[in-house]
């Protein structure tokens, strides 16, 4: 699936959950877009659909950044993985599965990464509060 | 080294979330890789400076498989973020990359100000800029003398932390801190510059050159250094790019990429200086580009000493900068004004932001929600120490266990900034 690009490119680009990967592939294709910068979410809890899955690119050759924004529901937080394009992807897709929950879908190791295994809940939704104790993870010799 | 080969018994809780066999689950065990030993390397090794753990399966000494864990030091840093205002953050953000927490403070103070659309005064962006340059010598300083330390050489350590400890006093002469510094302002800085100040700076960097020659002088064709480094945790430029490296492990694989010069910030417009890249991308060349580094930023300083202009270091902006103090008891508004800033802190209007700085270790960058209110709704960093640990396991598999070391030490992870 092709995706075309607006030009000029506006510094942010507001896609479909669906069209990420394809976008990602064009960016990278004909904007040059080379290097992935960034991902994260941000959590409205009053709005639908909940989270911004957030990406930020930018190009060695051009100096250009461009700023990717798509919505995801709370019942099916799923995007298309970036780690077919992006090695970068593999650890900030991987933070910001246990700090939000949201899935990428197609990456190949989703294993907490600043957490560990057993941790309740995602500690960067707005409905965590901030003094949650975690109960203790039994480890079995 | 803690050396054990995993059971199998570590993977039963594979899957599932009601029998947890092991909090931190490596990505393979012995099983997986058969004929190979599994060590764990860290994470709290004395021969790495920083917590992380390396889950290697070895092949005879020859690392065939790397596992990167992080996260010990996980302090939920962007949560704790949403719980203060937007100017408590400060002090906070020094503890990122506790080597350069100058560089910090800035980078974080000039993302909010470009939320808020203060532009700084000229003094202040001229003092930004040479007391980033002088955090990037400490930095770089304080990497290549841990690295050439743990490869055995003690003098240069020596050398090099004596210069460190020179600029450190110096900055606690200025901040009051020798490490944490909580200098930058939103909208400005802490204070001025001291009497004297930029004299006893010229004494340091005249010491900087002297002690900087030393250790060219011992390691640059030092044959047992060169043995250890050269060829060792080597990585192109696309492979660098592609696994979104970037700051001077990037430079060491060639590509001149820097965003002082790519997308100047600051007064870097302003400033002649090169940008020094490597050719292979190995460890010999992250120690030289660094060393390289380091030289370009004495030059830097050395022209914004001449360039600093006088005039006011804060913006008057009462939205983010504190009245007087003598306004402050002497008149309502300024009382009021005072009161809002310390309760409600600086009012930022709503909207986004990602701003980055050329951080010592790569690009440093803020992603900044607000919503109009006095805490922040989110920040988060994009810290390069994280997203280089993502390529560390490129860099080591294929060398030999040894070559860890090295490779790790030249990555410069800092555990502050990469765990948050």
């Amino acid at each position: 699936m092709n995706v075309p690009l607006p030009v000029p490119l506006p510094p942010a680009l507001e896609v479909a959950a669906a069209e990420v990967l394809a976008t990602a592939r064009a960016l990278k294709a004909q904007g040059c877009f080379d290097l992935l910068i960034d991902v994260t979410a941000v959590d409205w809890p009053q709005r639908t659909p909940r989270f911004d899955v957030v990406y930020h690119f930018y190009s060695t050759a051009t100096f250009a950044r461009v700023r990717v924004k798509t919505r995801v529901t709370e019942s099916d937080p799923t995007v298309d993985s970036l780690v077919p394009l992006y090695g970068s992807a593999l650890f900030m897709e991987r933070e910001c599965h246990e700090m939000y929950g949201i899935t990428f879908r197609g990456h190949p190791d989703l294993r907490p990464i600043l957490l560990y295994e057993g941790f309740e809940g995602h500690p960067l939704r707005k409905d965590y509060p901030i003094g949650r104790e975690q109960p203790l993870v039994k480890f079995i010799k | 080294m803690n050396k054990e080969t995993l059971s199998p018994a570590l993977s039963q809780g594979r899957g599932g979330n009601a029998a947890i066999a092991n909090p931190i689950r490596p990505a393979f065990d012995a099983h997986d890789e058969p004929g190979s030993v599994v060590v764990s390397i860290g994470p709290s090794h004395p021969a790495t400076h920083g917590t992380i753990q390396v889950i290697a399966a070895l092949d005879g000494e020859r690392v065939k498989r790397v596992d990167v864990h992080c996260g010990y030091l996980h302090r939920g840093f962007e949560k704790e973020c949403e719980a203060h205002t937007w100017h408590n953050l400060i002090p906070y953000v020094d503890r990122l990359n506790y080597c350069s927490g100058l560089i910090n403070n800035f980078a974080y103070c000039e993302a909010v100000e470009k939320l808020m659309g203060i532009e700084m005064t000229p003094r202040c962006r001229y003092l930004r800029t040479l007391l980033s340059e002088y955090s990037r010598i400490a930095d770089h300083l304080t990497c290549i003398a841990a690295s050439l330390m743990e490869l055995g050489a003690m003098t240069p350590f020596l050398y090099l932390v004596m210069i460190r400890d020179y600029i450190y006093e110096h900055l606690a002469a200025l901040t009051g801190a020798r490490v944490t510094y909580t200098y930058g302002r939103i909208g400005g800085l802490a204070r001025d510059l001291p009497e004297g100040w930029l004299a006893r700076l010229s004494e340091i960097l005249d010491q900087y050159q002297d002690f900087i020659g030393r250790v060219h002088g011992l390691m640059d064709r030092n044959r047992i250094f060169i043995d250890r480094t050269r060829n060792v945790g080597a990585i192109t430029a696309a492979e660098a790019i592609h696994w979104g490296i970037t700051g001077p492990i990037l430079r060491s694989s060639g590509a001149p990429r820097d965003l002082r010069k790519d997308t100047p910030y600051l007064a870097y417009a302003e400033l002649d200086f090169d940008v020094p890249v490597g050719i292979n991308g190995d460890n010999y060349d992250r120690y030289y580009v660094r060393m390289r580094e380091m030289d370009e930023s004495v030059y830097m300083i050395r022209q914004l000493m001449e360039m600093l202009p006088e005039g006011p270091i804060n913006v008057d902006d009462r939205r983010c900068t504190f009245p007087e103090k003598t306004l402050v008891y002497s008149e309502i508004e300024s009382l009021i004004n005072h009161f809002k800033l310390v309760m409600d802190g600086p009012s930022v209007p709503a909207g986004e932001v990602y701003f980055s700085h050329e951080a010592p270790n790569g690009e440093l960058g803020f992603y900044l929600v607000s919503d109009g209110s006095g805490t922040p709704y989110k920040v988060h960093v994009r810290s390069p120490s994280f997203v280089h640990m993502g390529g560390l396991a490129r860099l080591l598999e294929g060398y030999q266990l040894a070559d860890i070391i090295p490779t790790f030490g030249s990555v410069n992870m800092i555990g502050g900034e990469c765990d948050r």
